[in-house]
């Protein structure tokens, strides 16, 4: 605490009250503990002992198989959980999704093999279908003022009941094997193109931590020191080049992988790095302030609402992409609770304003690790929610205590 | 509702409002209800001079700063601003003018880093993408200029101390080069310590020229940083001094509404007690209030 002050003068060359104060990595986490800002380490920490143990119990677990089934089969529940990050960041929920991604299945279904609609503009009809029941939703709770939480749970069984009157009175719709949509997850990348693809993220990411670092420097601001930079260039290219390599080794980097991981990335960037996602951490930090700083809360909220029900419409395709057909119990059982409880284990805040679009990524990953785990040993599903439902806790917990932990060091 | 005062203003001592005054209030005047929150009540402050707005609770002072603001406009009266009269009907003509204003809820966004604060709703972007680099420098050199002293632009507002935290909410309002800054109670819940930073921040402003008007209730900062104190009472003015020609019973007199208060009656105790000590000739041995 420096309160210095009193009546000297400024010293002329300020030390910078800003720099970055140096010091060890111990030092950092344990600050970070106490003040409540883990970042995603618990979770990536989390997904290394599920590994550990499941592949201890099951020798096939981490194998290019198993793992390459896995991309797919996440790829569908992680599209909707994009989505719903968005919505948590707001300090709101949505429980319309998984209805909403059945309801887009549906129409799909419907468009195209009933209506003869092309599956290109299909996919395209659908997207702005679900941005509409997202725009409404948005526009009831921001504009009238119903909670959040009420409106959505009025959408999940509307739109459920218009999935199954869309799909009367066949119940289920077959789309072809060898459409658009089918392909969509049922398509690896050729191995040249999984590593293109790979280097390429690499390199981009390279190219802008090195740019960012120099006009930094040239700003005369602190810059995170080389060695920083190297390790986290050289981490994120490991993890890459293991993935493709373990992928390639099987059938090749699946496309809805490719597109789910590319849904992220492009979020995170929005999110951290335009003035609309500036927008959303604020209202999710302070309606208040977001008003008085003469933020339009309600279009961010319509907004978001928008764009949750959006990828919940696009989530809903992938589903239908990877079964062949829409049926009524698309986007029904579980989804809405895998997709909330994925952001969530993704780190995510329930509280509104704490989070990132790896969260989605991170946590459809827990989720589908303990999926594949549970079936390669044979278990029942009930097992399977036991496991699920103690890790989604723990994960909450931990929200919980980080935010006391927020709290008491706020007033410290 | 109310007789429009016109331009002409009744104070206690400090005589009609100060020859060029950058933001001049007149005959002031808003109704909630049945309550008149103020009454024909008035304010100046000039360029590079504190103004401590005070007065006891439900005066009308947050009424006042409200009004100005254009969060919650008057129903009567005439504001100038540099001589010229405006209206001021929505906090966007406010800011225009050059008006800043900090409310005693700092409005802040725990979740964002200082900087993101700083910048809220006012973003530097290059086309959609933030510019966070510039945004970083000039917040860098703003709160350098104001000497606030942060561990890191870059560390979650939620981290900071209260006194960090008014700072940054003070340095925020200053991003749109304002020339007249409200500061509705900047110390309340402060410890000694942080209220000395936020009161050496104050006289920063005053140095750069700016008009502060500042709203407390702690009369010792008050006495710290202000030039003149304006004083109200039932939402009418009651009084406006010079600070350094001033004694702190005057001002709690004005507050109060004079010789009717326990405050008032326990000071005229003490002053003749003082006077008659000064006197020298009755020296009483018994007097209980001696020290002071
Ligand atoms: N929005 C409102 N609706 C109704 N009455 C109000 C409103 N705002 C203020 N008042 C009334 O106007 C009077 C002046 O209130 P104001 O908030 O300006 O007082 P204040 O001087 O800021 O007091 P404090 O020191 O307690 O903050 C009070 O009687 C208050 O009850
Ligand atoms: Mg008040």
């Amino acid at each position: 605490m420096s309160t210095t002050t009193t009546s000297t003068p400024p010293p002329p060359p300020v030390e910078p009250a800003t720099a970055e104060k140096r010091s060890s990595p111990f030092g950092v986490v344990a600050e970070r503990l106490r003040s409540g800002e883990l970042g995603p380490w618990p979770v990536i920490i989390g997904l290394i002992i599920i590994w550990i143990v499941f592949q201890s119990l099951n020798d096939r677990f981490l194998t290019a198989q198993n793992l390459s089934n896995m991309a797919v089969q996440i790829a569908a529940a992680g599209t909707i959980s994009v989505g719903v990050v968005l919505v948590l960041l707001l300090g709101e929920i949505d429980l319309s999704v998984g209805s909403v991604a059945g309801v887009g299945a549906a129409a799909l279904a419907v468009l195209s093999v009933r209506h003869g609609v092309g599956e290109v503009p299909a996919v395209i009809i659908v997207l702005i279908l679900g941005a509409l029941i997202g725009t409404l939703q948005g526009f009831i709770f921001a504009k009238v003022g119903v909670p959040a939480f009420v409106v959505t749970l009025a959408g999940n069984l509307g739109w459920l009941g218009l999935q199954l009157y869309l799909l009367f009175p066949q119940g289920t719709i077959n789309i072809p094997y060898d459409g658009f949509v089918a392909k969509l997850t049922h398509t690896n990348l050729s191995r040249i193109a999984g590593w293109v693809v790979g280097a390429l993220i690499v390199v981009a990411y390279a190219a802008a931590a090195v740019v960012d670092g120099r006009r930094r420097a040239r700003a005369g601001l602190p810059t995170p020191s080389m060695t920083a930079t190297l390790v986290r260039i050289i981490g994120l290219a490991v993890v890459i080049g293991a993935t493709v390599a373990v992928l390639n080794s099987w059938q090749g980097v699946p496309l809805a992988l490719v597109i789910f991981v590319g849904l992220v990335v492009v979020m995170d960037l929005v999110l951290r790095r335009t003035r609309y996602g500036r927008q959303i951490f604020a209202v999710g930090g302070n309606v208040e302030a977001a008003r008085r700083a003469g933020m339009n809360v309600a279009a961010i909220r319509i907004s978001v609402f928008a764009l949750a029900s959006t990828f919940a419409a696009f989530g809903g395709i992938l589903f239908a992409s990877r079964s062949f057909a829409a049926s009524q119990a698309t986007g029904g059982g579980d989804t809405l609770l895998i997709a909330i409880a994925a952001a969530v284990i993704g780190g995510v805040s329930l509280f509104g304003g704490r989070g990132s679009a790896y969260g989605a990524l991170l946590g459809s990953l827990v989720l589908g690790s303990i999926a594949s785990g549970m079936f390669l040993l044979q278990l029942e599903s009930s097992v399977r929610y036991m496991i699920t439902a103690a890790v989604l806790l723990a994960a909450v917990i931990l929200d919980s205590l980080s935010r006391r932990g927020r709290a008491a060091h706020g007033r410290a | 509702m109310s007789e429009q005062a016109g331009g002409t203003t009744r104070q206690g001592d400090g005589g009609p409002s100060p020859d060029g005054a950058v933001l001049s209030l007149a005959g002031i005047s808003k109704r909630f209800g049945a309550v008149h929150a103020l009454s024909d009540a008035s304010l100046a402050v000039k360029a590079g001079e504190v103004v401590a707005l005070v007065g006891d609770n439900g005066a009308g002072k947050s009424t006042m700063i409200k009004a100005i603001a254009g969060v919650n406009p008057a129903d009567d009266g005439e504001i100038l601003w540099e001589g010229r009269p405006v209206t001021i009907t929505k906090p966007h003509d406010a800011a225009t003018l050059g008006i800043a204003t900090v409310y005693q809820d700092l409005a802040l966004c725990d979740n964002l880093d200082v900087v993101a604060n700083l910048f809220l709703g006012n973003e530097v972007a290059n086309g959609i993408v933030l510019d966070e680099i510039s945004m970083e420098r000039r917040a860098t050199e703003l709160l350098d200029t104001l000497s606030v002293k942060i561990p890191s632009v870059r560390t979650p507002v939620a981290s900071l101390s209260g006194g960090q935290r008014q700072s940054v909410a003070i340095a925020r309002s200053l991003l749109g080069e304002p020339k007249v800054v409200l500061l509705d109670e900047p110390t309340a819940a402060l410890g000694v310590a942080q209220t000395a930073q936020v009161l050496d921040l104050i006289e920063r402003l005053r140095d750069r020229g700016l008009g502060v008007v500042l709203i407390s209730h702690n009369l010792a900062d008050v006495r710290a940083v202000a030039d003149r104190v304006a004083v109200l009472r039932l939402g009418r003015n009651a009084g406006e001094f010079v600070m350094a020609e001033t004694s702190q019973e005057q001002i709690v007199e004005a507050i109060t509404g004079a010789s009717e208060s326990v405050v008032t009656r326990r000071q005229a105790r003490v002053e003749a007690a003082e006077a008659a000590r000064d006197v020298g000739q009755k020296r009483q041995a018994s007097d209980p209030q001696e020290q002071s």
